[in-house]
């Protein structure tokens, strides 16, 4: 009796660790299964690489998209990692304990607020201000990068962080005591050191932001063009399937839930480079 | 004589104290003569110091902001029983809200438990089922909201025939979670010694109840604050409920199908903010909204302190 019961049991744990692999299977199967048809339809380079986006008159090209999530994305990193990597240098070497006390919560709750109160922050504050400082409407691909720089800041900042903290502090002692700075111990021993945790950071940064999505709708403008400048308008791959889902149907609708395919391929190859590092760290 | 003897036992007294005191400590002349002769360090002294004001002068700028503009709005007819186009309350979208909280736990926190008791307790090393599994699992906490949403809206949504409701959301949230409460508990878990299975089993106790009675009590802080996190994410999620959810403004009269469809107060505020009819209603759902963060990023460092204190 005790024996099958404990048999019963085991099965149980087996099934709930599957399930994990049930949901990946299913959200390929699915995404794929309507994906895929609709991008042969439309064909192949005119989805990925057409530049007009009508889906009233057939055109169904998201490279102003693509365009758009890469840039966005690249200005948020610009943004974000350099401060955040700074900020984490001023949390493992510079702050005292109790300060400590304050600014560490204080980068939990930035990590926590909801994306939509970010995008809202952003519409009320950050688009009068691009507007005053650039014309136009003050939603452009700069007010997102600028938004999304904000928002990867406690992720760049809590794994940089760890790292720092991971490395010896006999490294920075001894570049003490030969005499450099405490500045120049810290940035040209201890944060070398932490090369690989700030590479890592850099890759969860790049996934959030271009996975992020409520927050980026409310201030990039959302137009179907690539953009001409910083301070031009963008769509990005997030925004395109939340603004157009909701009317969307028959190919309209496979081509949105292909763009969802294009993002879910973005983040694989995203995911596989942080693996990829973890493993060569181990 | 005395006197010169007294101030050298006096000079000699001061010299063995002083080491002690002032050994490794720059004053901040000693650091200001540093400075002058290397001009790069005090650029990067002053650049580190920048980018902390920014990070944490941020947060406290959106904070303030949100308070200052949104409670005035925190009126009586926001915390109305009943949503009408004219008083737009919250109330309906945060009874929602702690309904789907309470829902994806009881999915999603069983199945993520067992999962990582499967993990930790019983997966054999190199078993390549593991492997896999934690590969899926890291996968699925990659992969952004909108997709989850696209994918709930494919399959339960649309497949499944229950329209917008509240249970395809609350599937869908669950799946979200589950990595998170899989590795947090893995964590716990691992964190248990090993001499309270070794105990267990030495006065007789069989797998399951050495789990149920020994490991899993003691790995209960380790959990508790992977749910706490997870109820973070799912009250600050809206991408994965936009089209499995919906966009309903009353209660749902069902779990799945018509009239079951619900909103969540970031939903709500999601609308409420691209209509820009609601900008001062908006301000409050927001300052509801970042009420709940602050408890819930309260109640995991209190139990972070917890776990701590007994690891110290």
């Amino acid at each position: 009796m005790q024996k099958v019961k404990e048999g019963i049991m085991h099965a149980l744990f087996l099934i709930c660790a599957c399930v994990s692999i049930l949901a990946v299977v299913l959200i390929c199967v699915y995404l794929f299964s309507t994906g895929i048809p609709a991008m042969s339809e439309i064909g192949v380079t005119d989805f990925l690489f057409g530049t007009k986006w009508k889906p009233s008159s057939g055109y169904y090209g998201i490279f102003p998209m693509i365009i758009g999530s890469i840039l966005v994305t690249g200005i948020a990193i610009a943004i974000g990692v350099p401060i955040g990597i700074l900020c984490a240098v001023f949390m493992s070497h510079y702050c005292p304990k109790k300060l400590y006390a304050f600014v560490k919560p204080a980068i939990n709750l930035l990590a926590g607020i909801p994306s939509i109160v970010f995008g809202f922050f952003g519409l009320m504050v950050i688009v009068p201000i691009m507007k005053d400082l650039f014309g136009g409407s003050g939603k452009s691909l700069l007010t997102a990068g600028v938004l999304l720089g904000i928002m990867i800041l406690p992720t760049v900042i809590k794994t940089t962080e760890s790292s720092l903290n991971a490395v010896p502090r006999s490294y920075y002692e001894g570049a003490l005591a030969l005499g450099a700075t405490h500045e120049r111990s810290v940035f040209f021993a201890s944060l070398p050191a932490a090369k690989s945790g700030i590479l890592a950071a850099i890759i969860l940064g790049v996934g959030r932001a271009i996975g992020e999505t409520m927050a980026v709708i409310l201030v990039a403008g959302n137009q179907t063009v690539i953009p001409k400048s910083i301070t031009s308008g963008v769509r990005t791959m997030t925004s395109n399937i939340v603004m157009e889902m909701g009317y969307a149907g028959g190919l309209h609708r496979g081509a949105l839930i292909a763009t969802g395919v294009v993002l879910f391929v973005f983040i694989l190859i995203i995911n596989l480079c942080f693996s990829a590092l973890k493993r060569r760290k181990d | 004589m005395t006197q010169t003897s007294k101030t050298a036992v006096q000079a000699a007294e001061m010299s063995s104290r002083a080491p002690e005191k002032y050994i490794n400590r720059v004053t901040l002349g000693a650091r200001l003569k540093q400075y002058t002769r290397s001009p790069l360090s005090l650029i990067l002294m002053i650049l580190v110091m920048l980018a902390a004001v920014f990070s944490v002068g941020m947060l406290l700028f959106i904070i303030a902001y949100i308070l200052i503009n949104g409670v005035p709005h925190l009126t009586a007819e926001q915390f109305a029983w009943e949503y009408t186009t004219e008083n737009v309350s919250m109330m309906p979208a945060i009874i929602n809200t702690l309904s789907m909280v309470a829902m994806t736990l009881v999915i999603a926190v069983p199945i993520g438990v067992f999962a990582a008791v499967y993990l930790v307790e019983y997966a054999k090393r190199g078993n390549k089922l593991v492997k896999i599994i934690r590969v899926t699992t890291e996968t699925l906490s990659g992969i952004p909201s909108i997709v989850f949403g696209l994918f709930g809206y494919l399959m339960f949504n649309l497949s499944l025939g229950w329209g917008f409701s509240i249970l395809a959301g609350v599937v869908t949230l669950a799946m979200m979670i589950l990595p998170l409460i899989i590795r947090t508990t893995e964590e716990a878990l691992l964190a248990v010694p090993d001499s309270y299975r070794e105990g267990s089993f030495g006065l007789g106790a069989g797998k399951m109840r050495t789990v149920f009675r020994v490991i899993l009590p003691t790995a209960v802080p380790g959990i508790m604050s992977g749910i706490i996190l997870a109820i973070g994410r799912i009250v600050g999620e809206s991408a994965a409920l936009i089209f499995t959810s919906g966009s309903g403004h009353s209660l749902p009269g069902a779990l799945a199908g018509s009239g079951s469809s619900a909103a969540t107060l970031t939903v709500h505020m999601y609308i409420l903010s691209t209509e820009g009819l609601h900008v001062n209603e908006a301000f409050a759902s927001a300052v509801v909204l970042l009420v709940i963060t602050f408890i819930i990023n309260l109640i995991s460092d209190l139990i972070e302190r917890h776990i701590a204190k007994k690891k110290g």
